[in-house]
């Protein structure tokens, strides 16, 4: 199921209506998608997406329909508007771009914008650079940096990509090394440090 | 006491701040866009701040229970510097977020022509979104320029239900009044007004139409200064519907009028625990000892 398929079932009739229109208008005219792309939260809705598909768990209706209009991007404008978009969005459309990389042919182009959540310290960002896109691209350090930033911050490593095939040992040094210095300091370790070095996997969450 | 505050900038406070604020009834506030006390030299020094006032205060305020918006615009001081201009043309983006309920700070400084110019092309501005306006009024010459404000406004056409003119006083208020537009007033520690002289103010004119805020911001004044005005006046005799009316049910019907208020969340009693959905946030620096 595509997320244009998902995102049908979640809109009413009116607001199906307006991201049908808005997706004409982006493949006519690209540069429209800079006032679309923001309105579409009050004009689709914020509530959860409802979908069975495994990699859209989380998000919204307005991520959603905002990385619709995405897709509807020419080939030659994806890069520069992506980045604009990213550049002067605020968080929620930030959120969605970084959402939405994983669905366009842009190669390395989106690298920048993960990077740049990374950088952040807002939670929503942070958790969304790591999704598949961020997984497929991130060099392995940013990468183990990201995984343990988010557990500094309290993100739930169950919502992050590729956790499974990316952790290596020098991820889990970094983690053991992160729980002793808790331990160290009287503080607990979280739950999720298991997930990735065996001797806390049977911490109680 | 509910508490809306029409008019703080939070960018330049503490999270003792908000906790403060939260603490006296404060659950939703706008902050405008303004000058930071010393001047930009370039446009990107306006978006990264743009940026700060749709993303990381708003993240910033709900860890406090305080649902945050902005305005948004190029403010009149720094209009009349062609270094600060072309950020003019990036408005349009900002103007459309969701939590952008106004454009302003707009209005006048010094008088000049630039400021003119500026202010004529951010109310057209308004005009294209859709959106109310926040004018501040000048600190020197303040009658003239309350004057010179109104005749712009009823010059570009905008109604002037959708228009705030603050920092208003006793001199101002008069002209204000008779124009339609909202009335501002910004209840400072010694200057602009104080909270007894507003309650007197109030008196005369009513509690229609009226936004009290703080104001506060990088200078000496206080946040709490609307909670201090609603208990001043509570003491002179007005009812807590009236206060009710002024703090919160006045900047709703203001700043309603772009229909990008997001008031769903706020709780009127209890305040969320922080750590519940934003653990280990660089605002509480780190998670908390267990």
């Amino acid at each position: 199921m595509t997320v244009r398929e998902v995102v049908r079932g979640n809109l009413s009739e009116s607001a199906e209506a307006w991201l049908s229109a808005a997706e004409d208008t982006v493949a006519a005219d690209p540069a429209e998608i800079r006032s679309l792309f923001p309105a579409a939260g009050r004009k689709c809705g914020r509530g959860p997406l409802e979908s069975d598909v495994d990699v859209l768990r989380g998000w919204t209706v307005d991520d959603a329909a905002r990385v619709v209009l995405l897709t509807k991007l020419p080939k030659d404008a994806v890069t520069a508007e992506v980045t604009d978009l990213y550049r002067y969005g605020d968080a929620a459309e930030k959120r969605a771009v970084l959402r939405g990389l994983a669905e366009l042919s842009i190669g390395d182009g989106g690298l920048p914008l993960i990077q740049d959540a990374l950088r952040t310290n807002d939670t929503r960002l942070v958790a969304a650079a790591l999704g598949p896109y961020g997984s497929a691209h991130l060099d392995a350090p940013a990468y183990r940096q990201g995984v343990l930033k988010c557990v500094f911050m309290g993100i739930p490593l169950a919502g992050i990509s590729g956790l499974a095939e990316r952790a290596d040992p020098e991820l889990t040094r970094m983690l053991r090394a992160f729980a002793e210095e808790r331990l160290a300091a009287g503080r607990a370790v979280p739950a999720d440090v298991g997930l990735v070095v065996p001797e806390y996997s049977d911490l109680e969450a | 006491m509910r508490i809306f505050d029409p008019h703080i900038h939070m960018s330049s406070r503490t999270t003792d701040d908000y906790q403060a604020m939260y603490d006296a009834g404060v659950r939703a506030l706008v902050e405008p866009a303004f000058w930071l006390g010393q001047p930009r030299t370039s446009v990107g020094s306006f978006t990264d701040y743009f940026d700060s006032l749709v993303g990381w205060e708003p993240f910033r305020a709900a860890q406090f229970g305080i649902s945050h918006h902005c305005t948004i615009a190029l403010n009149p001081k720094e209009a009349n510097d062609p270094r600060c201009l072309p950020v003019l043309e990036l408005l349009p983006r900002y103007l459309e977020k969701d939590r952008v309920v106004a454009v302003g700070e707009v209005g006048y400084d010094s008088m000049t022509p630039e400021e003119d110019n500026v202010f004529a092309a951010q109310l057209k501005l308004a005009l294209d979104h859709e959106l109310p306006v926040l004018v501040h009024t000048p600190h020197r010459d303040k009658l003239a320029g309350t004057e010179r404000t109104l005749a712009v406004v009823r010059e570009s056409g905008i109604a002037p239900e959708k228009v705030v003119v603050d920092h208003l006083n006793e001199v101002t208020v008069g002209l204000v009044a008779e124009s339609g537009c909202w009335m501002g007033f910004s209840i400072y520690p010694d200057t602009k007004m104080d909270e007894d002289r507003m309650v007197a103010i109030l008196r005369e004119h009513g509690t229609s139409r009226v936004l009290v805020n703080s104001a506060a911001d990088w200078g000496k004044s206080d946040p709490l200064k609307t909670a201090k005005t609603g208990a001043a006046m509570l003491a002179a005799g007005f009812t807590d519907a009236d206060v009710d009316k002024v703090l919160w049910q006045n900047p709703v019907d203001f700043y309603g009028q772009s229909g990008r208020l997001e008031l769903s969340d706020v709780d009127s009693e209890v305040r969320s625990e922080p750590t519940a959905s934003f653990a280990g946030n660089s605002i509480l620096r780190g998670p908390r000892k267990d």
